[in-house]
């Protein structure tokens, strides 16, 4: 499983990045997490509001923090 | 409700603090109570409300609906929009460039940008319940014409030269005008807007409880008419005053207006009060130097210099226009 936070370094940002390590320690999943921070690589996902996150190449979220619970499902939705 | 707060405050000012009626401290207390309930009950309601209706405008459907629009109806759009548009200064850079990447003009682009700020819910809010409506209203209206003129300005002035280069670039790479909206089931949004106003209330509470505070002690100290001297109408340096007075208080919008308040109930005169509230939203550092990343200095000099005149203008206008 492959797990992006992109995000241009706002405060929500770095919180949606902590809140995926802390997710995946709960439900004890291994993912490849990365940060991009890059404008270029950000907009090639075609969305504007960051933070967002991308799971496998799908984007879940933009412009928002998921609640905890949303944040679980979509990380055990691709366990499955 | 109203009638409810009066006598709750009454309640605790002459029979929990058992202070004398018509003296300076307990005319203070009890603004500071009435105030400081009726601020926030409206903060928590009108927030969440708000929270709902931007679930439905994230900004690339906003990007869509503006790409088929040229100037003068472009701007028009474009500064509604950026009332329903939840935009937070961190996304201004991909927002820009995915405005670029779409067509949409820079002066279509700025009357978004500059009404997404100024016209937002915590300060209509804030002006609604220490003003009244009919000054919320001119501030809605009044804030759009200036993002809608600075707009059309700013296209006039042919300034696309003046935004940085990667921008065109990674804006050519882009194809199409679709982007991906994540979907929202009503639960969502309901929750969404249930921890957004959470979030606002713990950001704003200090500004508010410090500015009512200081309000009240003016309300209930100082004597009417003090301010009218300085800040009044006859005092034509006022206005660019505060306007620049303005810019370096941009966070704390919530805890202006309730001080704004007392200081118009002083004597400041109301137009002031109007350049002065649109100078705090609009015209922030911050934001500024996010918008150095995808704009060259020259042009953030003309969008600053731009939007201050027009508030000017505004604070001008309305001491005119405005009674007291």
């Amino acid at each position: 499983m492959k797990i992006e936070v992109l995000g241009t370094g706002c405060a929500k940002c770095k919180q949606l990045e902590k809140d995926v390590y802390n997710a995946l320690a709960e439900l004890n999943l291994a993912a490849d997490v990365s940060k991009v921070e890059d404008i270029k690589k950000i907009m090639s996902y075609k969305i504007m509001a960051t933070p967002a996150l991308v799971v496998d190449g799908q984007v879940k979220i933009a412009g928002r923090l998921p609640r905890k619970d949303e944040l679980h499902s979509y990380l055990k939705d691709i366990e499955k | 409700m109203i009638f409810m707060l009066q006598w709750f405050a009454d309640m605790v000012t002459y029979q929990w603090f058992s202070l004398i009626k018509g003296s300076h401290l307990a005319d203070a207390v009890n603004f500071f109570v009435y105030d400081t309930l009726k601020i926030f009950i409206m903060l928590s309601v009108i927030i969440f409300v708000v929270a709902i209706i931007r679930s439905f405008f994230p900004p690339e459907k906003t990007r869509k609906v503006l790409s088929y629009k040229r100037q003068y109806a472009g701007n028009i759009v474009a500064a509604l929009l950026g009332i329903v548009t939840p935009f937070c200064s961190c996304s201004a850079v991909p927002v820009f460039i995915g405005f670029v990447e779409a067509g949409i003009p820079l002066g279509v682009t700025f009357s978004f940008l500059i009404s997404s700020p100024m016209v937002n819910e915590v300060a209509l809010i804030l002006l609604w319940g220490m003003f009244g409506p009919s000054i919320a209203l001119i501030y809605i209206a009044t804030g759009l014409t200036v993002a809608i003129i600075s707009g059309l300005v700013i296209g006039k002035l042919n300034m696309e030269k003046y935004v940085e280069g990667y921008v065109y670039e990674i804006a050519k790479v882009g194809d199409g005008i679709e982007m991906v909206v994540a979907e929202q089931t009503w639960k969502d949004r309901l929750l969404y807007a249930r921890d957004y106003v959470m979030d606002i209330l713990k950001k704003v509470w200090p500004y508010v409880l410090v500015g009512i505070g200081l309000g009240a002690g003016i309300h209930g100290y100082v004597p009417t008419d003090f301010l009218a001297a300085y800040a009044g109408k006859d005092n034509f340096f006022a206005v660019p005053i505060a306007v620049l007075m303005g810019v370096p208080l941009y966070s704390n919008a919530a805890g202006v207006i309730p001080l704004v308040a007392a200081l118009q109930e002083k004597g400041m005169a109301m137009g002031t009060v109007l350049a002065f509230m649109m100078s705090v939203t609009a015209l922030s550092l911050p934001e500024m130097i996010i918008l150095r990343n995808v704009l060259k200095p020259r042009l953030i000099a003309v969008f600053i210099g731009i939007v201050a005149t027009s508030i000017i203008i505004v604070g001008y206008l309305f001491n005119a226009l405005l009674p007291g």
